[in-house]
């Protein structure tokens, strides 16, 4: 696979670090050590022992069966003719199933047991609209899904107002997702341009107005912190981004992925990066979009996982892919499919223990035409939670004692 | 520190029009200072702007095809139908003399939260939007009233599929937990006998009709009481709730007042001044005379809309008047700050505060401030003096802020261009958030 670069990254320690500094001076680490000098000043590096979250939402509702495809039964045959994958087509994964063509890379990630899926993942009740469907899952709320998103919940339970919380929570998105917004904290987005001042007396004018003042109540201080905080993020941020732009992204998901994988082996403290990819709403002509759609996706997110197992800090990563809801098992008349419910969720990292697991939907028990689910996403969450972030999730996704112990220990 | 006893006089007028208002220019407040908070205060309450003559009419688009060849243009037809929508509301607010109207239609769409992401249909919200602005400021009984049969709110909830075999809650879940009375103020089944009184609407060219047969016409048990509601008398029994006078005055404090919730004390006499006629200018009056309005630590990060319809009417120009590219650069710094009209995240509405104030969020507002403020005319601003010091203190009273901290007075005096002096004002802490 790419990028060989990866096995080059020094992995150091803030000791190895500040060791090498002290004898040789920065310089000498040379060109691969990304963003070090920057960052070494500004907010000290991840902690070897807090594990990564890295969050990569499909919009749009991703179509479940023809991504982790029941390709030998005759039910899924018979419900999607025009749609259906042959046996021969998909990728086996064991158990009747097997992987859309277009995830070749996976494939290989699930051979080596590095990636997990968990099948019929959904909540109850299920939503068919792709925004309130979406909201839900953002904010871990089905019934009142509106308030704060579940990993701004966990932003608002452990930021501590240390200058190292504008990192805690990076989005490539330029616009913020409400996945990252808390009542009282909320995320950053570090998408291209995003953090660029003007030149010249203007952009110093306004990097000035950071200085804390005496006058500021809570409210204009925190304005005026963010303000410094946008030289901290730019600061820990560009040399990482130059480095991702050289390295020719195939499309924008890898783009990103680049750039969160660069920012993780810099050590930026960074526990959770919002990453995605959108159009999988296939109403019509599914096959060819959602195939290219996968595709971008393999593409991108293969090689990702890969770079991340080799070194120390791209190994304490987990990342979870996932999209608002499936699709409706029959086919519509544009050979396309409508929104439906249950979809799998994809679960990468060196700390997970790959293999299939949640529980594969029937084809044949049905509720109005659609999958049901057996899993809550909620328990994922509340693993996650757990195992990655290392927080109790009871003000996070409190009441849902399910865990995957066997995905991620 | 600063003295945190009370607000000068100066500054509670000031005060009055960020909150009660959307800011105003250093002629009109100057005028206001003169004539002192009691008279600025009746005069927001009391003035109503002339209803609006220009409201756009956008003909009703109906989907073609996914794979119509027609239908990528059609596709554009629909956003710039909405660009055309949310320019005309933006510069509304922009230029009404009397704001109060208008910010209270921008509060209640954010309370009655309607996107047209799923509407698609910006007609709609328009008419949603002439309905806040026509009856939001009085009562709000009458506004839910004609908020549950509102054609964009029941396609944003589903409730034109609600019928009596096939009963759909979302709006009656909405209307309790969002709407009128509070989250944990009513029970599930509270929810189920609601929806119940709100079945037999359907929507078709761009409007609803009620058809009996659909209407679940049996008793139904809310809140304790049974009856045979309808939309009308379940949104009389929910508003007349001592809850829901709570749950209203506490969702406008925080709006306007402070993002602490009152006391039990102020909530009582919030609540006296809304009153059994659920009266929104009894309410505000409340807001403003509360010692809390002048207290110097009430203070309340601008939403993005605010800061930056504010910003336009502190100098004078309407977004409406920049030419193609540089509108369409506002309209994304909007975006990226997170607050599109008609485009709510969800329907509880926009949150305050924290996301507003990202590292990025300055990054959009110094961009949005730059296509304001550059090239053009700004209409309300005086000729800057020359000297640091007097540029520092005309920029102050061009934006309406009350003094300036030793730290933005020491960044104000990094620039020399007026432009780039107003641009850094209006991204600074003292402009960003309303003191």
């Amino acid at each position: 696979m790419r990028s060989p670069w990866s096995t080059t990254v020094p992995v150091l320690t803030r000791r190895r670090f500040l060791a090498a500094t002290a004898v040789t001076g920065a310089a000498a680490i040379g060109a691969t050590a990304i963003g070090w000098e920057e960052i070494a000043g500004s907010a000290g590096d991840l902690d070897p022992d807090a594990g990564v979250l890295v969050v990569v939402t499909l919009y749009g509702g991703n179509d479940g069966l023809n991504t982790v495809i029941p390709a030998g039964d005759d039910v899924y045959q018979r419900s999607r003719p025009e749609l259906a994958y042959r046996s021969d087509e998909v990728l086996d994964l064991g158990d009747g199933l097997g992987f859309n063509p277009a995830l070749r890379g996976l494939k290989g990630l699930y051979d080596d047991g590095s990636l997990a899926v968990v099948q019929g993942v959904g909540y109850p009740q299920p939503d068919h609209s792709h925004f309130r469907s979406m909201a839900i899952w953002q904010t871990a709320n089905p019934t009142s899904p509106n308030g704060a998103g579940w990993l701004g919940r966990w932003l608002d339970a452990t930021s501590d107002g240390s200058a190292a919380d504008p990192l805690r929570a990076l989005s490539t998105d330029p616009v913020l997702p409400p996945l990252l917004v808390g009542d009282r904290y909320a995320g950053s987005t570090i998408a291209a341009g995003a953090l660029e001042l003007p030149k010249g007396p203007l952009g110093n004018a306004v990097a000035a107005l950071a200085s804390p003042d005496l006058d500021d109540e809570d409210w204009r201080a925190r304005t005026a912190a963010s303000i410094g905080h946008l030289a901290t993020l730019r600061r820990t941020t560009t040399a990482a981004m130059q480095r991702a732009g050289k390295d020719n992204p195939t499309g924008d998901l890898d783009r990103q992925l680049q750039l969160i994988a660069a920012l993780i082996e810099a050590r930026v403290p960074t526990r959770v990066y919002s990453a995605s990819l959108g159009g999988f709403d296939t109403h019509a002509d599914e096959r060819r979009t959602q195939e290219r759609l996968l595709g971008q996706l393999d593409t991108a997110l293969a090689p990702f996982i890969t770079r991340l197992e080799a070194t120390d800090p791209g190994r304490q990563v987990v990342v979870m892919v996932h999209s608002e809801f499936g699709r409706r098992v029959k086919a519509n008349g544009s050979d396309g499919t409508d929104h439906g419910t249950a979809g799998p969720v994809l679960l990468a990292g060196t700390p997970v223990t790959g293999g299939l697991t949640g529980q594969t939907p029937s084809l044949t028990d049905l509720d109005g035409g659609d999958l049901r689910s057996h899993v809550d996403f909620r328990d994922l969450y509340a693993t996650l939670t757990e195992n990655v972030l290392g927080a109790a999730p009871d003000q996070i996704v409190g009441g849902h004692p399910g865990r995957f112990d066997n995905v991620l220990a | 520190m600063p003295d945190r006893g009370a607000l000068s006089e100066r500054a509670v007028v000031r005060r009055l029009h960020d909150r009660l208002g959307l800011g105003a220019t250093r002629q009109d407040l100057e005028q206001s200072i003169l004539e002192g908070p009691d008279v600025t205060l009746t005069k927001l309450l009391t003035i109503d702007e002339p209803a609006p003559t220009n409201v756009p009419d956008p003909p009703q688009i109906r989907d073609l095809p996914a794979d119509d060849p027609a239908r990528k243009a059609q596709d554009q037809q629909r956003s710039d139908q909405e660009r055309q929508a949310i320019l005309w509301w933006l510069d509304r607010m922009a230029t009404v003399k009397a704001p109060r109207a208008e910010k209270l239609t921008w509060f209640w769409h954010g309370h009655f939260a309607t996107s047209n992401e799923k509407v698609r249909d910006v007609g709609l919200m328009l008419t949603q939007n002439q309905t806040f602005r026509a009856q939001g400021q009085d009562s709000v009984a009458k506004l839910a009233q004609a908020m549950v049969v509102d054609p964009a709110l029941n396609i944003w909830l589903d409730n034109h599929t609600n019928r009596k075999f096939a009963p759909n809650e979302n709006l009656g879940r909405e209307l309790m937990e969002l709407f009128t009375l509070g989250v944990g103020e009513y029970s599930e089944s509270d929810v189920r006998q609601a929806a119940r009184a709100l079945t037999g609407w359907s929507y078709k060219d761009r409007a609803l009709t009620f058809k009996k047969a659909n209407f679940d016409d049996g008793p139904k048990t809310v809140l304790g009481s049974i009856a045979g509601l309808d939309s009308d008398s379940l949104v009389d029994l929910l508003t007349a709730r001592p809850d829901s006078a709570r749950f209203i005055a506490t969702r406008l404090w925080n709006r306007l007042v402070s993002s602490d919730s009152p006391s039990e004390a102020e909530l009582e006499q919030l609540t006296d001044a809304y009153g059994p006629g659920t009266s929104v200018r009894g309410l505000l009056r409340a807001l403003a005379t509360s010692a809390a309005f002048r207290d110097p630590t009430k203070t309340l990060v601008k939403q993005p809309v605010e800061w930056a319809v504010g910003l336009a009417r502190a100098v004078g120009r309407p977004v409406g008047t920049l030419d193609d590219k540089d509108r369409a650069t506002a309209l994304n710094q909007l975006k990226a700050l997170g607050q599109t009209p008609f485009r709510p995240p969800n329907v509880g509405g926009w949150p305050a505060g924290a996301p507003y104030i990202t590292p990025t969020a300055t990054v959009a507002r110094v961009r949005f401030a730059a296509v304001l403020l550059t090239g053009g005319t700004l209409g309300s601003v005086d000729d800057p003096p020359s000297g640091t010091n007097a540029r520092a203190e005309w920029a102050r009273a061009t934006l309406g802020v009350d003094a300036w901290s030793a730290r933005t007075r020491a960044a104000l005096s990094q620039v020399a261009d007026p432009r780039q002096l107003l641009i850094v004002a209006a991204v600074s802490p003292e402009y960003v958030v309303s003191g």
